[in-house]
């Protein structure tokens, strides 16, 4: 008999941790927001609590771990409890996920945008299905500290006397190599933070700092006036300003904190770690850096010293040139949701960039530069990178470089790219053989 | 007892059936199924036919390198585990001062899990190259090397445990009588000692040979396949193939299937091998 009883037991048990194990996730919440920044996780999580204080709308925030949003998305929106709201990464990415985006051209939030050629639209240029929220921008940080200390030796090897003055590739090369040959007296390590190249870390050169020659390529072309539309309508690229690419990447590497063999090894937040504690003084990044900066232990670099440089490779007209804007961060709906939570959806994202509270937390706690006409001059986020990015914007004496990456054919082709950088640091592959990949994989990789 | 146990053995055996169901057979099932069908998700999937299978081996050379690479590991790493392993084993059967202590130090290593010990090795490893001027990442032999010291470090002590029991399981008689019988110790080991610990054999050899072949975790925090792909083992090519690109999640499934083929087919040909040679006692 007690055997029998022990065996229902342990029956028993069996069935209530197997239904434990599906019961989980069981309250229903209206509106499901898959959130693309994981810095920013813990602010949208408030954001949520506040906005159910306000309306009474629940809404669940999860974050994917950095680099994997594709993967979670995409075993995410395959539940039927699917995000409601999700993020895509431009053209490329709209491509991917468009059987699954809304169409909201007639939504309060997408008629916040300030200029409505920002948002993605569908194949004939109807409709739009994801809206940008935040435009960033990237560039050459410098620490403007060392630089003055620099422009204040005497038997400096230039004329000019500030780094505004660095206005051409040539320029920022003179001061960079003697720079490194006095790098005793300015007291660094290097002139250039490690020019990160481990993997998953070679997005800064393999996606960014190629953005700069591919737009002039593009910004050339024939058929398109709109450089990103040029790219993605490239079947093939000639990879015109290789040597300029070479110059840039050349001059991060000769000048570095850290030796070639090495630099496989090197994290993005190791360069900028290196930068924050004063042991360079450039690094290429963007204003998204501002928090990896700050929050460094040690750090020695003032708020007021912090400032932008654009990327200049020695392209004919780059006087002009502005630091890199753009985004890669669009905000689309799930056309499969049901009609209700599509609505709610849109309401929190109106609430999120048009209400006094929702405005609040995106410019002082999220520190976005948002493209939305709700935002006036004086909401603007206050860390030093943001404010850069938005003289740069509002310069008119400078052209800004868009954000072409956007158009690049896929991730298998930037990974090659940033495969071979690796190997040509390392010796064991020449330039050559990176222009080839550079053009051979594109053309693969764009079918 | 018997008609009871008759009674009961489908109602026991439900919970465990059921949660192999979902958590191994029905995945299994659809992932054979989607690995001939064009989709973005596992919920919306278009039947292509033989297309990815195709595009799998010819689209480039990757997969193929990666098999190749792959190979190359679990033929050094299963060698060299298994030997050492034995070795260790039949060291600490000898009854030397603190052999629990040594035993519970190497089995220690396979208590951590995969990511950690990539990440372990690679700054010891890259700590010894940075002072010759290269990284990890500088050679594709460095991650080669990196990898079968890592596993090793790993399972050794796993299959030291396994080899140990099966050592003690022979009775102290056999031994005695070859010893009586004028047998040496290499004639023991060869003659007595080896023959009687096939099972575990069988055993360590399958463990090794399906993990040397999975590796996953270890590969992609030791060197994510740098350069340039040429360290990247058949899982993580599966992986990055599924999410690199957009429409290519059949073509990594593809890959999957035959890499599942592929072990299943070396593991089962191992122990059909080793098991005919076990001896019973």
């Amino acid at each position: 008999m007690s055997k029998k009883i022990t065996a229902l037991f342990l029956c028993l048990l069996a069935i209530i941790s197997l239904a434990g194990c599906g019961g989980s996730g069981g309250n229903k919440a209206d509106v499901y927001f898959l959130n693309f920044k994981p810095e920013s996780a813990d602010i949208y999580k408030e954001i949520a609590q506040k906005y159910e204080e306000e309306t009474g709308v629940k809404i669940k925030v999860s974050t994917a771990a950095a680099n994997t949003y594709e993967q979670t998305l995409k075993s995410e929106i395959a539940k039927s409890s699917a995000p409601t709201i999700f993020q895509i990464n431009g053209p490329i990415g709209y491509e991917s996920w468009k059987d699954y985006c809304l169409n909201i051209e007639n939504s309060d939030f997408a008629r916040l945008l300030t200029d409505d050629t920002l948002a993605i639209r569908g194949k004939d240029g109807k409709g739009i299905y994801g809206v940008p929220y935040v435009v960033e921008g990237y560039g050459i940080i410098y620490n403007d500290a060392i630089m003055k200390k620099y422009f204040a030796l005497p038997d400096r090897k230039t004329k000019i006397t500030s780094t505004d003055e660095i206005k051409s590739f040539e320029t920022l090369k003179t001061v960079v190599e003697d720079m490194t040959a006095k790098k005793a007296e300015l007291g660094i390590k290097g002139v250039f933070a490690s020019t990160s190249l481990s993997s998953g870390e070679d997005w800064r050169w393999q996606t960014h700092l190629l953005n700069v020659p591919l737009y002039y390529e593009f910004r050339d072309s024939e058929d398109h006036s709109d450089p990103t539309i040029a790219g993605l309508n490239a079947k093939e690229i000639a990879f015109r300003y290789s040597e300029n690419f070479k110059n840039i990447f050349d001059l991060y590497t000769d000048n570095s904190i850290t030796e070639k063999g090495v630099l496989g090894s090197k994290s993005t937040s190791d360069s900028m770690a290196e930068f924050a504690l004063g042991q360079v003084a450039m690094v290429q990044n963007g204003n998204w850096a501002w928090s990896q900066i700050s929050d460094v232990e040690g750090n020695t670099v003032k708020e007021s010293d912090i400032k932008f440089l654009p990327i200049y490779t020695g392209i004919k007209g780059e006087e002009n040139q502005g630091i890199c804007i753009g985004t890669e961060n669009y905000l689309a709906i799930n056309k499969n949701a049901d009609e209700s939570a599509q609505k709610k959806s849109l309401d929190f994202l109106y609430w999120l960039f048009s209400s006094k509270t929702g405005k609040d937390y995106v410019t002082n706690k999220l520190g976005f530069v948002t493209p939305f006409n709700s935002f006036s001059e004086a909401e603007l986020p206050g860390d030093p990178l943001a404010r850069e990015v938005v003289r740069y914007m509002n310069d008119e004496n400078n052209v800004t470089v868009p954000w072409i990456f956007t158009s690049f054919p896929s991730d298998v082709f930037k990974t090659k790219v940033g495969g071979d950088l690796l190997e040509y640091v390392q010796g064991t592959k020449k330039w050559d053989d990176l222009t080839d990949t550079v053009k051979s994989s594109w053309k693969s990789e764009r079918k | 007892m018997n008609r009871a146990s008759k009674k009961w053995f489908t109602i026991f055996l439900l919970p465990t059936f059921i949660a192999f169901c979902i958590a191994f057979l029905i995945p299994f099932l659809m992932g054979l199924y989607l690995s001939f069908c064009e989709f973005r998700t596992v919920s919306d999937a278009q039947f292509v036919g033989l297309q990815n299978y195709i595009k799998a081996f010819s689209e480039n050379r990757e997969f193929i390198n990666s098999l190749w690479f792959t190979l190359r590991f679990a033929i050094v790493s299963v060698v060299v585990i298994n030997v050492a392993a034995f070795l260790l084993a039949l060291l600490l059967t000898k009854g030397i001062a603190g052999t629990n202590l040594f035993r519970t130090v190497f089995f220690m290593p396979n208590l951590i899990g995969g990511i950690v010990l990539g990440y372990i090795w690679q700054l010891i490893i890259n700590g010894v190259l940075f002072k010759y001027g290269y990284s990890i990442t500088s050679n594709a032999k460095f991650g080669y090397w990196g990898l079968i010291i890592l596993m090793a470090w790993q399972m050794i002590g796993y299959m030291m445990v396994i080899y140990i029991a099966g050592i003690q399981n022979i009775p102290t008689s056999i031994i005695e009588a070859a010893r009586v019988d004028g047998a040496g110790p290499f004639r023991t080991l060869f003659n007595i000692t080896i023959p009687s610990v096939m099972p575990s054999i069988t055993i360590c050899l399958f463990l090794t040979i399906t993990n040397s072949f999975k590796l996953f975790d270890q590969n992609l925090a030791l060197t994510a396949g740098a350069p340039s792909k040429q360290t990247q083992m058949v899982a993580l090519d599966i992986y990055n193939t599924f999410y690199g690109r957009v429409g290519s999640e059949g073509v990594g499934q593809a890959k999957a299937v035959v890499f599942f083929i592929l072990v299943a087919v070396v593991a089962l040909l191992q122990l059909y091998l080793t098991r005919s040679k076990e001896v019973e006692n």
